[in-house]
């Protein structure tokens, strides 16, 4: 059985509510809040980055994986803020966590679901017998132009998974992908802001895939929403992933814990993988995550993903999603500025 | 604190900046770091082992940085520390994600991974550790 051997998250410190933002551009935080269903966001240090982020999540999920770091065979660091255009991330997450120099080792993009495709391609090394364990992270420094309406949700964050078959705290039973040619959100190389299709984002972008990945991972594995305990879907906000549960007939309940993106924003790569970490953190053996993620360009992965006894041992040897959530610090607008423009 | 942005001295010193690796002298029982090439007090006598440090330690002094040398300017005011570890060694090192309170001689530290130092628009991104309380 593949599945998680050792998961962590790192969300930086800083915060700034949607209040703050909204007063900046004179415009109404109370409509802003209610339709975007979120309350602040994360923003990292002025010396913070992907792979910063990517590293931190990586040491808690090997201090809950508990092995050597030599027996990784594989890292994958999927994101869409890589801190250089040509070099990657990966090596660096490798060198500072004790791996290699013997494993193999790629950046992935694919808007915010790059981190759930190292997922399935570690899933796949592991599974042909080339690899022991690997090690998947979604970590990103989002970036987003002053004054559009992604400065509100635009957050940093990441988690890091570690897969193998022995000391799994979690099956992965099975996943299915779904993905399209669809310009719902893109940058041009050299560019400093993303730009996006506005409305268009919505009904043939994020939920026609969402809900294909969705179906089609329940008809492959035969199984129906009852089925499932929790379910995460990718978090651009607080109320796509909650519209697409109504699409899908899901209790909006067993999305609730890990819905951080009210507290934390978008973190883009690391938005569904935060979710699930989140989730991980409080289920108890037997319960079964369904998780969904979904990039922009488009296409979303879909997991059935089973909670085993050895979670409780596990869990606690490194710190909780929440702990990162309630450690926190706000940070004016200007504040801020002087954060994101250091860079 | 001396950053160098050549790249061939940055590459050398990954490994110790990135995981806190120093050394032991098996003979006298000291760790350094950075790691030495060879032990102070032993001398020739001494043998030396590479080990991994833990990444805690203790504030011994500190002051704060608010006129930077060039490269920092945009961090300023930032606390820079001698830190005790845990383990034995000292070393100086910026805080991070610190409030007033927080920078007393004695507190409680530990390592975290950040960039310390961009060269230019063009140029390598130094990653290392700093400290932060905890
Ligand atoms: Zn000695």
């Amino acid at each position: 059985m593949i599945g998680i051997i050792g998961y962590g998250g790192y969300i930086p410190r800083f915060r700034i509510k949607v209040e703050e933002i909204a007063s900046v551009w004179s415009a109404d935080a109370k409509s802003i809040k209610s339709g975007l269903n979120i309350e602040e966001k994360s923003v990292p240090s002025i010396d913070e980055d992907t792979a910063t982020i990517a590293v931190e999540a990586a040491l808690n999920a090997l201090k809950m994986a508990g092995i050597n770091p030599k027996e990784i065979g594989a890292i994958y660091v999927g994101s869409e803020s890589h801190p250089y255009a040509v070099k990657p991330t990966s090596t660096i997450v490798g060198e500072a966590i004790g791996v290699g120099p013997e494993y193999t080792a790629a950046d992935t993009e694919f808007a915010c679901k790059a981190g759930t495709a190292g997922i399935q391609m570690v899933m796949g090394l592991i599974q042909g017998g080339y690899i022991k364990f690997g090690l998947a992270i979604g970590a990103d420094t989002s970036q987003s132009k002053p004054g559009d309406a992604l400065e509100y949700t635009a957050a940093a964050g990441g988690a890091a998974y570690i897969l193998g078959k022995n000391g799994v705290i979690a099956e992965i039973e099975g996943t299915f992908s779904f993905s399209s040619d669809t310009p719902d959100f893109w940058r041009r190389e050299g560019i400093e802001y993303p730009s996006h299709g506005g409305r268009f984002t919505g009904i043939p972008a994020y939920f026609k895939h969402v809900v294909s990945a969705t179906q089609g991972l329940m008809s492959k594995l035969s199984l129906k929403e009852s089925d499932f305990d929790y379910v995460v879907f990718h978090m651009p906000n607080g109320k796509f992933p909650l519209n697409a549960a109504k699409i899908l007939g899901i209790d909006a309940e067993k999305l609730k814990p890990g819905l951080v993106v009210q507290r934390i924003g978008n973190t883009y790569s690391g938005s569904s993988m935060l979710g699930l970490a989140a989730t991980l953190d409080i289920a108890k053996p037997g319960q079964r995550i369904l998780v969904t993620s979904y990039g922009s360009g488009a296409g979303s992965d879909s997991f059935s993903i089973k909670v085993t006894d050895l979670i409780e041992e596990k869990r606690n040897k490194t710190k909780k999603i929440q702990d990162y959530i309630d450690d926190k610090e706000y940070v004016t607008y200007a504040h801020y500025t002087r954060l994101r423009r250091g860079i | 604190m001396g950053y160098e942005s050549s790249v061939p001295l940055f590459w050398r010193l990954i490994k110790p900046r990135y995981q806190l690796i120093g050394n032991k002298c098996t003979t006298c029982g000291n760790t350094f770091y950075p790691p030495k090439f060879l032990c102070p007090i032993c001398r020739k006598e001494g043998k030396l082992e590479e080990i991994k440090l833990g990444k805690t330690g203790k504030i011994l002094t500190f002051s704060i940085v608010r006129s930077a040398p060039t490269g920092f300017e945009k961090e300023t005011p930032y606390p820079v520390a001698i830190i005790e570890l845990d383990d034995g060694p000292r070393l100086t090192s910026q805080i991070v994600d610190w409030k007033e309170e927080d920078l007393q001689i004695g507190r409680k530290v530990e390592a975290c991974f950040r960039r310390i130092y961009t060269d230019g628009k063009e140029g390598i991104i130094n990653y290392g550790l700093k400290f932060r309380p905890i």
